[in-house]
């Protein structure tokens, strides 16, 4: 973009990576032009960092445990049943919720680049975002799993759900023995972000830190 | 040991906070609030960040996630200049201000773009 020389290391003036430059250049031209409001940008970023996380899913999941009403409407219509919840950043069009059973496993990619269901879950981990997950996912989940230190029963079917960005998936992840009568809110501490990609189960009672 | 489920709301992983660099984040927001005001829909987005992260592969990026918010903002600068807002030409003037910017502005001192930075 430029022939300027960034080594320069003068003790007077500042620095600004190449990449930093770019990201100031747009971000004053989308402004002057009136398509972004810095203030609106920081709250956005403040969202992200401190409000929107696993811990937003983990409670959608822990209901669905304990209200059967929920549940139901959480499998029919999971955009429709979170936004109940008042989880209102609305990412994509449609989050379809995908039950774990005995019978079938469930893991959630994107072969694509990272779509993710960002409102229930924050913003996606590293690996999510490498190539070698988004490429292994699809043909050995079995091995990815083992990897994340997962082993599932042979007779499990492990099913792979790609995300769009029309349609992302949330896990729902099967509620382990020994929780009866436990409170949706002690529930929610058994959910770990990666049960919910399906990279994870949750949490056994025995496995809280105490 | 703590335990990051006990941390309500707090989104990291086991590799540290959700972004590595304010750059980062910002770059991330833009995207949220461009696609809000209507510039684009997800599915263009998608399709444009998808091909971006291949022409990177292609180019010889490992495409571990660590570079994943450059990807981004190539996927950004790509849709700004598809979508009529702003060119090359306009980025790399806009650009060169800043760089200009940083240049006169003492160490430690808050960078800010004046109209002879463009000059």
């Amino acid at each position: 973009m430029t022939d300027h020389d960034h080594d320069h290391h003068d003790d007077h003036g500042s620095e600004l990576s190449e990449t930093q430059l770019r990201v100031r250049a747009l971000e004053t031209i989308l402004t002057e032009k009136g398509y972004v409001d810095p203030a609106a940008l920081d709250a956005i970023v403040e969202t992200y960092e401190t409000r929107i996380g696993p811990r937003n899913g983990a409670v959608v999941v822990a209901k669905a445990w304990t209200d059967p009403a929920f549940k139901q409407a959480l499998l029919g219509d999971a955009t429709k049943a979170v936004a109940a919840l008042g989880h209102v950043s609305k990412v994509g069009d449609h989050l379809v919720a995908v039950e774990n059973t005995p019978e079938r496993h469930n893991m959630i990619v994107c072969t694509l680049c990272s779509c993710y269901p960002w409102e229930v879950l924050g913003l996606p981990p590293v690996w999510y975002k490498s190539a070698p997950y988004r490429s292994r996912a699809v043909k050995d989940p079995r091995g990815v799993l083992a990897d994340f230190g997962v082993a599932l029963p042979k007779e499990t079917e492990v099913r792979v759900w790609d995300s769009t960005a029309e349609t992302r998936f949330i896990v729902l992840p099967m509620r382990p023995a020994g929780t009866e009568g436990w409170s949706e809110e002690r529930l929610a501490d058994l959910v770990t972000r990666d049960s919910m990609i399906g990279t994870g189960l949750a949490r056994k009672p025995g496995e809280l830190a105490q | 040991m703590i335990d990051p489920a006990a941390v309500p709301g707090l989104p990291c992983d086991g590799e540290g906070p959700v972004f590595r660099e304010p750059w980062e984040a910002q770059a991330f927001a833009m995207a949220l609030a461009l696609h809000a005001r209507g510039l684009f829909t997800w599915p263009e987005w998608a399709a444009t960040l998808g091909a971006e992260i291949k022409r990177a592969q292609a180019a010889g990026d490992p495409d571990t996630g660590e570079t994943y918010y450059r990807h981004w903002l190539n996927a950004l600068e790509r849709l700004v200049a598809e979508k009529g807002v702003a060119d090359a030409k306009t980025l790399a003037r806009y650009y060169n201000a800043w760089d200009h910017a940083a240049d006169r502005t003492p160490h430690g001192a808050p960078i800010e773009l004046r109209p002879d930075d463009f000059e």
